[in-house]
């Protein structure tokens, strides 16, 4: 009995101390910055930043490699809270959120063929250009929603991802998921979006989806503020130039054109 | 007993997973993706080979001669959790690339089950300690390479257009109880090996 409470008590001692010696001597010296921007991030391990996770990008702040507004996530108030860490002055910029520019969801933009498999816009995407008739739209798989951290994108019952505007922190991670490129990011006070994605010209465009951009230029001759151009049969706004007045969205004849101002989301047709 | 036997089998026929049903946590938790995976398996097989000569070391140097064999279990935890522990301040220190690669994986596992009943079953089987040591590393490879398979199955899983109820870790627990079904088709695989 006596022999185990003391041998127990050797050994437990013997492996304490060397413990404690070892802490002392293979004793890794941390910045206490890197701690410190660490509690700052979100802490979403998002990536957005191009770094594995929020620990990466910490590190990397600390030794200078990216600007301490890298974090796009965060926005101004991370970014504020960093430079203060590290003693650097950072620019204010409009915070940007993710815009879908498609509005041809299950009932304006009709399948070509049944998909049964992956439910996945990029194995979607690879098959024949994918299901739905139109080739450059939203395929409305949810890859985009799949990949946001911050549960800021639905699906609608119409198949169309929405976003929350407060939730979306600008990270761009949808923007990358879509194998079609349909959303982009766009400056938050910005309320008037062009959503269509397709390149085909008008009377194609027509065949495969009801609310599709056909090139038609209305909306270029409305703009008074020359904020819209066209580009491959697609019209497309400048976000610096726009000034929300909505005099296009009136003359659109397809209604491709949508505002969102007074918070209220044109939601066709969900 | 020969150590080709006891290669095949704590990686095979007893595979500490799927037969033994030990080290199951860092088996469902750390299989999401491939490369996690193959990280844990390592730092696995690595413990579980440093653990089995420790633990073979004091069991007959301190616990058998003073008949204290009973606090075996206790003893044990001890000694393999100040040593992982230990390793891991060193490797942190004198390679931060293989600190990266292992360091994260090696607190998880230290009083993990599979590794403490490595320890066990070593004393069990009375092996000598080369034995008890290519059965640690045996049995690390065994984890390794059920988690690793366990992995494949689980991210092609993800993709698969599963029921709702049974989308996440219901799927997984099913897919791991079918493997340790696989696995079973191993059980007599000595008779014909070694008759």
């Amino acid at each position: 009995m006596l022999e185990a409470v003391l041998i127990l008590t050797a050994v437990g001692a013997a492996f304490g101390s060397l413990l404690a010696v070892a802490s002392q001597k293979f004793a890794v010296t941390v910045d206490p910055r890197v701690e410190a921007i660490k509690e700052a991030l979100p802490g979403a391990n998002c990536g957005a930043c191009g770094y594995p996770g929020c620990a990466g990008f910490a590190e990397a702040a600390v030794s200078g490699v990216v600007p301490a507004d890298g974090c796009t996530a965060g926005g101004s108030d991370v970014s504020r809270r960093i430079a203060a860490i590290l003693g650097v002055e950072v620019v204010e910029r409009e915070r940007e959120v993710a815009r879908v520019l498609c509005g041809g969801g299950d009932r304006q933009a009709p399948f070509r063929f049944e998909y049964s498999g992956i439910q996945d816009c990029q194995a979607a995407t690879l098959l024949a250009g994918g299901p739905k008739g139109c080739t450059y739209g939203c395929l409305g798989m949810g890859s985009c929603v799949r990949a946001c951290a911050f549960d800021a994108i639905y699906m609608d019952r119409n198949r169309l991802p929405r976003v929350v505007e407060d939730r979306c922190t600008g990270c761009g991670k949808c923007v990358k998921a879509c194998p079609r490129r349909v959303i982009v990011m766009g400056p938050v006070s910005r309320q008037v979006h062009i959503v269509c994605n397709s390149r085909d010209r008008g009377p194609v465009v027509r065949k495969v989806c009801t609310v599709g951009c056909i090139a038609c230029r209305l909306c270029v001759k409305e703009c008074p503020r020359e904020a819209i151009t066209f580009e491959d049969n697609l019209a497309r706004i400048d976000y610096t130039r726009c000034d929300n007045c909505g005099l296009c969205v009136a003359k659109c004849p397809t209604k491709c054109i949508v505002s969102t101002a007074g918070g209220m989301e044109v939601a066709r047709g969900a | 007993m020969s150590f080709v036997a006891i290669v095949v089998s704590s990686i095979l026929v007893n595979n500490f997973v799927l037969m033994r049903f030990l080290g199951i946590c860092p088996f469902l938790g750390v299989s999401r993706q491939l490369a996690t995976a193959t990280g844990m398996g390592a730092a696995v097989v690595f413990v579980m080979t440093l653990a089995s000569a420790i633990t073979w070391v004091f069991h007959h140097t301190l616990l058998v001669p003073f008949g204290l064999a009973y606090l075996q279990t206790v003893v044990f935890i001890l000694v393999i959790a100040s040593l992982v522990q230990f390793v891991e301040m060193v490797i942190q220190k004198t390679s931060p690339a293989l600190y990266q690669a292992l360091g994260i994986y090696l607190p998880i596992i230290t009083t993990n089950c599979a590794i403490l009943g490595v320890a066990l079953i070593n004393v069990r089987q009375d092996y000598a300690f080369l034995e008890s040591v290519v059965n640690g590393l045996a049995a690390g490879m065994g984890f390794t390479l059920a988690i690793i398979l366990f992995a494949g199955v689980r991210e092609r899983l993800e993709l698969a257009d599963t029921p709702a109820a049974l989308k996440g870790v219901p799927i997984a627990l099913v897919s791991a109880g079918l493997m340790s079904v696989a696995f079973f088709g191993f059980q007599n695989l000595f008779r014909f090996l070694f008759s």
